[in-house]
């Protein structure tokens, strides 16, 4: 029997992008929390590079980066497609550009979390510029990124459904209204209604918590760091 | 045939990714040069997210993002293939294509923007590229294996040429062949590679576009002390 081992780190984005995409292709596998302050041996031998989360271990053999595992799981697993078949090269390549447009714009959201005053203000703008883009030209009129179904880039876009409420709130910002971006926050309705997704979501008062603290942190060290 | 065009610009090694792996297919393409500085409607039109190139235009449809790009090719025309068939392999060349993201990028831009710390910046850079040597290349003569190039040595085909150029204008070398031996013997069995051999842009208009970049970098360091 195939062996699949999935290390994670809750609530990270990026583990969950893998986590949705081996549930929706029901894909059996074990899940192993990782302590990221306190690294496992496995975690270090099988991501020895990076020494980050999220690595899928397929029968021993270790696949890391998001991205990459979830086009490996796309090929391994090809039940329930999350990529258009290869009659249409040119919608692989769309999934693509935009799993790489929002993974080159992970900073603004960062920041949203990592900043106040004025830089926090600067992050939202460019938040809201990214979600124009999204909304605009990569959504469309489509309901999912994907076109009818959930693809590979509602995959990694889904922190935008599944932590970024949290992060508006502790930021003490909302970007993401229904008057702005129609489009988005309908793609964020049906993206968590769909029920591999909907078992599979990060709690939103546990996040809450855990972000808090993060935000208070990182500020903190922000500010001990900057020059007056 | 579907028309196929690719829209670039004569100095990026983004560029030269997308030249190199059309040509290793044999595929016929129209190349469109674009002035960045007053980007066309074309562009705008076929990459409005980014406005950058490479753009590749494939029966009226667009793809950008040179990586993207390269995708769309070893998918689209399957002859003379650039990427592993095992599964695994073939995440090993994705996970290489993103370090070179990751890691190289932001290193190479380091180093070239170093006013005054040009030999720290070059010795983080070289700790980047020993790791590419040691755990991404091996024993092996070229990325893609002992007898034929890849997508990860076209991704990394910069480092074999336009490097070069780099390190004469910013003064300090980086890919020494005492430091980095067979990442040294890659780039010089890289560049005999004929697709890539015939199709480099002029050393000495590279040469002179880096040192022209690198002097406004100068002039900009110097100003604001």
């Amino acid at each position: 029997m195939e062996e699949v081992k999935l290390f994670g780190a809750w609530p990270s984005p990026y583990g969950y992008r893998v986590i949705w995409a081996l549930e929706l292709k029901g894909v059996k596998y074990e899940y192993i929390e990782e302590d990221l302050s306190n690294k496992s041996d496995l975690l270090l031998q099988y991501n020895p590079i990076h020494k980050k989360i999220p690595v899928l271990v397929h029968n021993g053999k270790p696949i890391s980066e998001s991205h990459v595992i979830l086009e490996y799981i796309e090929e391994t697993w090809p039940g329930n497609p999350l990529l258009p078949s290869l009659e249409d090269p040119h919608g692989r390549a769309s999934a693509r550009f935009w799993t790489k447009f929002i993974d080159d714009k992970a900073l603004p959201f960062a920041m949203l979390l990592m900043t106040d005053g004025e830089e926090l203000e600067k992050a939202a703008k460019e938040v809201r510029e990214i979600l124009k883009i999204l909304e605009e030209q990569g959504l469309g009129e489509k309901d999912f990124f994907g076109g009818n179904e959930i693809g590979l880039a509602d995959l990694a876009m889904g922190l935008i459904a599944s932590s970024f409420g949290v992060i508006e709130e502790l930021a003490g910002v909302k970007v993401l209204n229904g008057d702005e971006f129609p489009g988005l926050c309908n793609w964020v309705k049906k993206f968590k209604e769909n029920p591999a997704i909907k078992k599979n979501l990060p709690d939103p008062d546990q996040m809450f918590v855990y972000y808090k603290q993060k935000r208070e942190m990182l500020i903190n060290s922000r500010a001990a760091l900057s020059y007056k | 045939m579907e028309e196929v065009k690719l829209l670039g610009f004569w100095p990026s090694s983004f560029v030269y990714r997308v030249i190199w792996a059309l040509k290793l297919k044999g595929v016929k393409f129209d190349y469109i040069e674009e002035d960045l500085s007053n980007k066309s409607e074309l562009l705008l039109q076929y990459n409005p997210v980014r406005k950058n190139v490479p753009v590749l235009v494939h029966g009226g449809k667009s793809i950008a993002e040179s990586l993207v790009i390269l995708e769309y090719i070893e998918e689209t025309w399957p002859q003379n293939p650039l990427l592993p068939k095992d599964p695994h392999e073939k995440a090993l060349a994705r996970f290489w294509m993103q370090f070179g993201v990751d890691k190289i990028r932001p290193a190479i831009f380091a180093y070239f923007r170093a006013i005054g710390e040009e030999g720290e910046k070059a010795k983080e850079f070289q700790e980047v590229l020993k790791i590419v040597e040691k755990q991404g290349l091996g024993d092996q003569k070229f990325f893609g294996g002992d007898n034929t190039i890849g997508l990860v040595d076209i991704a990394f085909g910069m480092l074999a040429y336009w490097l070069e150029c780099i390190e004469e204008v910013v003064g300090v070398k980086v890919l020494e062949a005492s430091s980095l031996p067979r990442l040294h013997a890659w780039a010089q069995n890289f560049k005999q590679v004929p697709v890539v051999k015939d199709n480099l842009p002029d050393r000495g208009k590279l040469l002179a576009h880096y040192k022209h970049s690198r002097e406004k970098l100068i002039l900009a360091a110097s100003s604001s002390q």
